[in-house]
């Protein structure tokens, strides 16, 4: 008798870790992505790898978090063109011609460095496996709902686990920058002097990845 | 201490140090380690939860091209097995597989595709078995032995006060939970490197460096001091990576080549590759006088601990001494079991025992206090044990322990409004997809309060080692250095050491060395004890260091010999100065460290507790800590969906090091307990597990936990560093239980079984051909496994009764 493999089930994932440079074996492809900006030539994946499997093992994108595989977890959300994705359920080979952006390429100003900046001050990262997933799905949220509810709040970041926090320092990141901005935001209305930094803030909340 | 203090010591919202590059993805975890030239290994696991092994065959495997090496038991050079406690599994399965799951053999290749094609490639000769799954049967007389150690990881038995005493209000019934697993987030991982020494260098997410070291040794046949490890960042543990997994195959694989190779599980491999909670079955006979004083309790308990030993024998011990439930009960009989059987296998997971006989004794409160007619709340407060009192191993109760405090405190937190039936959406049962009818919900409030014990037990010397060195940077600024083997996996020790160096020795900029076997033991991250164990070791390094700054500012400053002696009681240290207010003199840190830098060690003891003797009698656990939850649950009667309204804690914490930390704490070990009480099951159909990942096994999301509203109580512990308790385990314990009993209220059930399905609340069409995990089983009313408990003089067929 042959033994099955446990992780048989993972036919996704075949071709992971595939050194780079040549094509695989099995006849690689040949393709470019946009990750964070740069325009990166992938070489030897296979045509069934995951977005997840070919930023980790053949571009070296390790700030994106594999957790599950199965798009249940968050931990690899990355935005494609501006909308958020598990980058375990995308093809590599689809997202030719997309904007990657994972939580490195968000930048370090603006909502992206609010978000992160909460994150620290309310104690929402612990272990911290789940926080560059966090951080992009809290930044999608808040780009398109500045001022989500409770509930929206809760909606939105179901697709995100973490195991350590119980997410009350989560939900309490996300109220942190939505204070944070609305004073930002009522500010502009009556000091002058806060315009400056509100007018700062909303050039970089509307220019895309380099702009978050 | 004292004066000025410096920013960022203990009692603050200190921010973690590797919070930044964590929430910028820059921090390295074990899994995201590379190095060139590296090869990549996978597990060859056994489809079988029992057989016979025959020929492994690996020729067409070794073949191939890219494949490096493939090991299987014939190449562990030294012990077969490893163990926490007892060394009874096998690095490989070697001529019977007992659990569906168990390594066969690993391969190293070029990549992982190649490393899979292998596994496919190597062809083992399995003569299935027929295995067993019934932790009640493997002790029978005539049940087969699974293992040359047999079928008992241990039996315990507890007697204290008289046996046949009752009360005339009784109340007895069985209770089950299911598997739980720890699902951290980073399935597992590890960078081993050869190294020219023929030693071996490992970076690996662990939560004991220095057990690993020892495992490792042993089955490498080589002496530990060529085995080395340093802790890689980990991405959750919860108990899952107390035993080893994948290190030794992954060094046995870099040794075989001669190159680094990085081993990995995905999440399918993870719920195979580590133990997890075990499966509990429970009875328990409580009895009261009738106005509500409790006289006697007895439990039984069974514990799954699958088909190898791991930390079974240490979990029956807390699951059974803590089975009567922080109460004053003249008399108890205390028993229990964990045994082999062809099951995963089962070890540490957060609560370790405690939460399963929480979940039954804090249910027979309920029911007692039914029985009784009596407010629940009121029950536990009249029996709530205090400190002083003797407890069912005859160990007195030390103080703190204000577990009548904590259920009145939680009872007093103001209530949420009642449902209306105009809510939709999440405050609905079922939440987002399957929004119930409102008018068709129930709501139920239930209470729980248990107490965990702290630290490792029965006469263990669970010590802790660190060394501290106080230096000058190049630009002359003060700096420490902590050196500690304590495995950071998010619980926040990092931060707790740098605030314990920054109060004792005024210096704001501390670095902490990579946890590593260079520097002595830590011990687990595990028991609730790293903020007492090593902040203890840190503290005392600290001190020492301290000590020889102020002797060294005394001698410099030409102050008499008995101030050299005992410079504290003259110096102290405030913020970045050492100052003595009678000397007049008040020196700079950097000034008194030009002359050199100052290096202590400090090896941190608790205080000795004793084994348990034949009765079950002794001083076994060092303290405990106490916790109360109360749980506020709406359940639709149509789809039987629950949804968590609300949750209120309180919580016996000692002193409070980091606020932040705690908060963090107790709202994660509270959301693992609602886990537990409502989706958290790995499901076995004849010890095969069915449901190994996310997409089946349900972990809690932010739509399904609520707020915690927290309440800590903060008496010292006399005996720990700062007064400090560990508080990462008890609201695990508590959770659960408060759930199930806010369910019960709603529903007017009685819930035996945990988690709590839909099918367990309304009477759903079944499905026979599904798979629904251990139920309670159709047979005795008493767990088999040990004999039941007629010597105490109790009939173990009578059902619940009131006399």
């Amino acid at each position: 008798m042959t033994a099955v493999p446990a992780d048989g089930l993972d036919a996704g994932a075949e071709g992971a870790d595939r050194a780079g440079g040549a094509a695989g074996a099995d006849g690689g492809e040949s393709y470019r992505l946009n990750v964070d900006g740069f325009l990166r030539t992938v070489n030897g994946a296979s045509i069934g790898d995951s977005l997840l499997t070919v930023l980790r093992d053949t571009l070296g994108v390790t700030a994106v978090k594999d957790a599950c595989e199965q798009g249940r977890c968050g931990a690899c959300s990355v935005l494609l063109d501006g909308r958020l994705a598990a980058s375990c359920t995308v093809l590599a080979a689809d997202a030719d011609g997309t904007r990657v952006v994972t939580v490195a390429g968000l930048g370090g100003a603006g909502l992206a460095r609010a978000v992160r900046a909460m994150f620290l001050a309310e104690g929402a990262v612990q272990c911290g496996f789940c926080t560059p997933g966090f951080v992009v799905a809290v930044t999608d949220l808040l780009t398109r709902h500045p001022d989500a509810d409770e509930e929206e709040i809760r909606e939105a970041l179901a697709g995100n686990i973490c195991r350590c926090t119980g997410y009350g320092r989560i939900l309490a990141a996300v109220r942190a920058v939505q204070a944070e901005r609305g004073a930002l935001r009522s500010g502009d209305a009556h000091s002058s002097g806060e315009t400056q930094r509100h007018g700062e803030t909303q050039r970089h909340s509307d220019g895309g990845p380099d702009g978050w | 201490m004292g004066g000025e203090a410096v920013s960022g010591g203990i009692g603050r919202s200190v921010r973690r140090p590797d919070g930044p590059d964590k929430a910028s993805g820059v921090f390295r975890y074990a899994g995201d380690l590379r190095v060139p030239g590296m090869l990549h290994a996978r597990t060859l696991r056994s489809p079988h939860p029992r057989a016979r092994l025959g020929r492994i065959d690996a020729a067409a495997a070794r073949r191939l091209p890219g494949v490096a090496a493939v090991v299987t038991a014939a190449d562990v050079p030294g012990v077969a097995t490893y163990g926490l406690i007892v060394a009874d599994q096998p690095v490989f399965a070697a001529a019977e597989v007992r659990y569906a799951g168990e390594p066969v053999a690993a391969v190293a290749a070029v990549d992982v595709a190649t490393a899979r094609r292998a596994l496919a490639a190597i062809e083992v000769d399995y003569e299935p078995l027929p295995p067993s799954t019934d932790p009640e049967r493997v002790l029978a007389a005539d049940a087969e032995s699974l293992h040359p150690a047999g079928n008992l990881f241990r039996e315990i038995d507890i007697r204290h006060g008289e046996p046949g005493v009752d009360g005339p209000v009784v109340v007895e019934d069985r209770y089950v939970v299911g598997m739980q697993d720890q699902a951290f987030l980073a399935p597992e991982a590890a960078l081993v490197s050869p190294a020219a020494d023929g030693g071996v260098d490992l970076l690996v997410a662990t939560q004991w460096l220095h057990s690993d070291r020892e495992q490792l040794a042993a089955c490498l046949g080589i002496p530990e001091n060529l085995v080395r490890l340093t802790l890689a960042g980990v991405g959750g543990a919860f108990g899952g990576r107390e035993d080893v997994t994948l290190q030794i195959h992954g060094a046995l694989l870099a040794r075989a080549t001669g190159a680094p190779v990085r081993i990995a599980y995905d999440r399918v491999e993870s719920f195979l590759g580590h133990p997890h909670r075990h499966p509990a079955r429970m009875w328990f006979r409580h009895t009261a006088t009738a106005d509500g004083e409790l006289v006697s309790v007895q439990a039984n308990v069974v514990l799954d601990g699958g088909a190898y030993a791991s930390s079974s024998p240490a979990v029956l011990a807390n699951a059974v001494t803590h089975a009567a439930g922080p109460y004053r009960v003249p008399h108890t009989r205390l028993r229990g079991v964990a045994v082999r059987t062809n099951n995963p296998p089962c070890g540490a997971m957060r609560g370790f025992g405690v939460p399963q006989v929480t979940i039954g004794h804090e249910a027979q409160m309920d029911r007692l206090a039914d029985a009784l007619g009596m407010d629940p709340v009121e029950l536990r407060i009249r029996n709530a044990v205090r400190p002083g009192d003797v407890l069912p191993t005859g160990q007195v109760l030390g103080a703190p322990l204000p577990a009548r405090e904590l259920i009145q405190l939680v009872a007093a937190r103001p209530l949420p409004p009642p449902p209306t039936a105009d809510v939709t959406g999440l405050a609905l049962p079922g939440g987002l997809p399957a929004a119930a009818e409102p008018g068709r919900v129930r709501r139920g409030v239930g209470y729980a309060l248990a107490y965990k014990n702290l630290l490792f037990s029965e006469g263990m010397d669970d010590s802790s080692a660190a060394r501290v060195r106080l230096d000058l940077t190049d630009d002359g600024t003060p700096r420490v250095r902590v050196h500690s083997a304590c495995a950071e996996v998010g619980q926040g020790f990092v931060t707790i050491a740098g605030q314990i160096a920054r109060t004792e020795l005024g210096v704001e900029q501390v670095v902490l060395a990579p946890a590593d076997t260079a520097v002595g033991s830590a011990g687990s991250t595990s028991a609730s004890r790293q903020t007492w164990m090593s902040g203890g070791a840190v503290r005392g390094a600290c001190v020492a260091v301290a000590d020889r700054l102020l002797a060294r500012v005394a001698r410099a400053a030409d102050l008499p010999a008995e101030v050299v002696e005992a410079p504290r009681r003259t110096l102290r240290i405030a913020a970045g100065h050492i100052v003595g207010v009678e000397a007049g003199l008040r020196i700079g840190i950097a000034d008194a460290l030009a002359e050199g830098p100052i290096e202590a060690d400090y090896t941190f003891h608790h205080r000795r507790t004793t084994a348990l003797d034949a009765e079950g009698q002794g001083d076994p656990h060092v303290a405990f800590a106490g916790a109360a939850h109360r749980a506020v649950v709406d359940v639709d009667i149509d789809l039987g969906l629950v949804r968590v309204v609300s949750m209120a804690l309180a919580q016996d914490c000692g002193t409070v090091l980091n606020p932040l930390s705690l908060r963090g704490q107790v709202e994660g070990g509270t959301a693992q307990g609602l886990g537990l009480a409502l989706m958290e099951e790995l499901i076995t159909v004849d010890g095969v597990v069915v449901n190994p990942t996310f997409h089946d096994y349900l972990l809690p999301t932010i739509a399904d936990v609520p707020d915690l509203d927290f309440v800590a109580v903060t008496e010292p512990q006399p005996d720990a560093p700062y007064g400090v308790k560990g508080v990462g385990e008890a609201p695990t314990c508590t959770a659960t239980p408060a759930i199930v009993a806010a369910i019960r209220a709603a529903v007017g059930r009685d819930l035996r079984r945990v988690p709590v399905r839909p099918q367990d609340l309304v009477d759903l069409p079944t499905r026979p051909d599904l798979p629904t995990g251990s139920d309670l089983p159709t047979g005795s009313d008493v767990p088999a496994g040990v004999d039941v408990p007629t010597r105490a003089g109790v009939d173990p067929a009578g059902g619940a009764s009131t006399a």
